[in-house]
């Protein structure tokens, strides 16, 4: 893919589903390919096991990554460490690859006192301070804007960062999108849109939220090129993701990448895809498994021995349980943490509030030490 | 000291902070070289260029939006939406974003942005350049709701709020703007969020108000003093958080109490106060609480002088609970 010549129409692809070469490959080092195996399936491992969990009743919520463990870790991998990564529900494990621990992760989906976030988001709202993955709402499309003003500062700080902003096909008929899109065109900032278009916003279809059946045309509209990518060849999603970040970094402005995959399962723990799509559909995109397809082309490579990946599997399943074990045994949530962060200090009339609420607890036992009362 | 108008202090405010905290970047509809539509940030830009002032596609969700990154970003952004009627289309991120970020990050993340925004009616602006949304606001836990009356508040509290390591809304009495003059001090001062300003002092009635309701009180309470109605008046001036101890103090100095609005009376900032009062201070009420609003309407155009309260509105309430 070259940025000059922006073909909206051909969609960018290096490795075929069957795992052979559909062009010729960059010169890349085995272990870098190796670890990048290792990325996509950790992705799988940890949704596999929160998935389970959330059906055993023991975290409340999951929005599975399962299918599009390459759109994450493919584009993701592009960013380098000052980048930021602005996320929606499916870019978890993304986040795993730049930097956020996994015990915080596992914290975050069982919302639990060791939660950076302080249990004060529900099941599946990562967030990562130190690599650069804001805290995201439950609102679509309003980190996109945010991405952008986060991009114009970065700009204006003369910072050499490159604003990565994700979301899905259906967060490109919201407001954020057409807003943040639009400013960072005219602000010609230092950020890649990246539209994970996975075939369905909950239970309706890509071809039912908008006119436009080549999504990446929509970037024409806002004066910046649009690209299409297989996004479940990891290699293409990492090389086109690349090409648009240096590109951002050199000051050449804003781009976007509509990332072709598809969502595997519901929405979330909480949705009956059965509902409203056919199983064909969904035994089609089965049959062509990213991680499936880069493991044959890593194991014909030689990177993988043939079982070896099976052996990798099992050591991060083994990680993660451990991981899950340690956090079921977090300690209860502070009472304070009702009113604390709504701003920096905590306000009178809220100190009041906790006060009342707190000679209730007590009287039924409900506080721990360190839940006191505050001073007014 | 300089003799300012509203409007002007508020330009001192922009152009003190810009002046010293080179991250306070401006941004908004017209507020470029026009200077905005009301000369808020007249010539900012040509002193600190166009890359610390400068215009924005038009779009509130837009301009609030990329306000929150370059807060989350390390710049200061002062966001102006050009009439506060044209907010709403914002409300989503000032709301579900601005408001919440420091909450639901567990404090890893802030977006210590000011919005300021042109309230409220006398301009013969209509139902769309006239409205005073603060109640909408003040519902909003997170977020900090200024309301300045005299050119002395404007420029300190907007100094504040800038300054301020949360998200604050700043509403700015359109109609005020040219309508009052005042010594404001020359550089930099703050006036402390959170507190009320007693405007007159007085031992039979209390008024509690804001924006521009501060000057029709004030005279109200001069025509209650030739009856010999000795009329306490205070300017709320911060919403949100509210300094609920000063005016539970005002409503017990007096036990007689009347909050005058331009917003409609239902769920208005009114009925918090009377609330307040009920539940904290009923003992020493003489009279019920009287609440002189807008009415519960759309705001009218060629009607809205008797939709505003006025003197004589104020003045009626004030007699009313004085002689219950």
């Amino acid at each position: 893919m070259t940025v000059d010549s922006p073909s909206t129409s051909i969609r960018y692809r290096l490795l075929e589903e069957d795992g052979s070469l559909a062009g010729e490959l960059p010169a890349y080092e085995d272990p870098w390919l190796r670890d990048l195996f290792v990325h996509l399936l950790r992705v799988r491992c940890v949704d596999q096991r929160m998935l389970k969990l959330q059906r055993a009743g023991r975290i409340g919520f999951v929005g599975s990554m399962l299918g599009q463990e390459a759109s994450m870790i493919g584009t993701g991998a592009a960013l380098r460490e000052q980048d930021w990564m602005w996320s929606g529900l499916r870019e978890g494990g993304a986040a795993l690859m730049r930097g956020l621990p996994l015990d915080e992760y596992v914290a975050q989906m069982f919302c639990n006192s060791n939660d950076t976030a302080k249990g004060r988001q529900m099941c599946n709202h990562l967030q990562h301070k130190g690599s650069h993955y804001p805290s995201w709402s439950s609102v679509i499309g309003t980190q996109i804007p945010h991405g952008v003003g986060a991009a114009f500062a970065a700009k204006r700080r003369g910072s050499d960062e490159v604003h990565g902003i994700y979301f899905g096909d259906g967060a490109t008929s919201s407001n954020g999108f057409h807003s943040g899109m639009n400013f960072a065109g005219v602000w010609k900032v230092p950020a890649v849109f990246v539209c994970v278009h996975n075939g369905w916003a909950i239970s309706v279809p890509s071809s039912a939220q908008t006119a436009q059946s080549d999504y990446s045309k929509k970037a024409l509209a806002y004066g910046m090129p649009g690209y299409r990518v297989d996004g479940n060849d990891v290699l293409a999603c990492y090389e086109a993701m690349k090409v648009l970040v240096e590109r951002a970094r050199a000051g050449e402005g804003p781009s976007f990448l509509v990332v072709e995959t598809y969502r595997l399962m519901g929405h979330s723990s909480s949705d009956d895809p059965t509902k409203y799509r056919d199983a064909d559909e969904v035994a089609g995109w089965e049959g062509r498994d990213p991680i499936q397809r880069f493991r044959t082309f890593l194991e014909e490579r030689g990177v993988l021995a043939v079982g070896e990946a099976d052996s990798i599997e099992a050591e991060l399943l083994a990680q993660i349980d451990a991981v899950v074990h340690a956090q079921e045994a977090a300690p209860p949530m502070a009472l304070r943490s009702l009113v604390e962060d709504v701003y920096a200090e905590v306000p009178r009339h809220l100190r009041r509030q906790y006060n009342a609420f707190l000679r209730v607890a007590e009287r039924y036992g409900e506080a721990q030490r360190g839940d006191g009362a505050f001073p007014l | 000291m300089s003799n300012l108008t509203l409007i002007q202090a508020v330009n001192d405010a922009l152009h003190t902070t810009m002046q010293a905290d080179p991250s306070v970047h401006v941004l908004g509809e017209d507020v470029g070289k026009k200077g905005g539509v009301f000369l808020a940030t007249e010539n900012l830009t040509n002193e600190f260029g166009e890359e610390r002032c400068f215009n924005t596609p038009l779009s509130e969700d837009g301009i609030v939006g990329t306000a929150i990154g370059m807060a989350m970003n390390g710049l200061k952004p002062v966001a102006e939406i050009q009439f506060q009627d044209f907010i709403f289309p914002a409300f989503d991120q000032i709301v579900s974003e601005a408001a919440k970020l420091r909450y639901r990050s567990g404090g890893q993340y802030t977006a210590p942005l000011v919005i300021r925004t042109p309230y409220g009616g006398g301009i013969r602006g209509g139902l769309y350049h006239s409205q005073s949304g603060e109640a909408y606001f003040c519902h909003t836990p997170g977020l900090k709701v200024v309301i300045p009356s005299t050119p002395h508040d404007a420029k300190g509290l907007l100094i504040s709020a800038i300054e301020d390591p949360d998200p604050v809304l700043f509403l700015e009495p359109k109609a005020l703007y040219r309508a009052v003059k005042g010594e404001v001090p020359e550089g930099h001062y703050t006036v402390d969020l959170s507190t009320v300003r007693e405007v007159r002092a007085g031992k039979d009635v209390t008024v509690f108000c804001y924006g521009a309701m501060v000057p029709v009180a004030e005279k109200a309470a001069e025509a209650a003093a030739a009856q010999g109605i000795d009329t306490r008046v205070i300017d709320l001036r911060t919403l949100l958080p509210l300094d609920e101890e000063a005016v539970l103090d005002a409503a017990r100095s007096t036990g007689r109490v009347v909050v005058v609005h331009e917003a409609p009376r239902f769920c208005g900032f009114g009925a918090e106060i009377s609330a307040l009062i009920a539940e904290h201070a009923i003992e020493y009420m003489e009279a019920p609480v009287a609440r002189v609003t807008g009415f519960d309407t759309p705001f009218p155009n060629t009607l809205e002088h008797h939709y505003l309260p006025d003197q004589r509105r104020v003045l009626d309430a004030i007699e009313r609970v004085a002689h219950y």
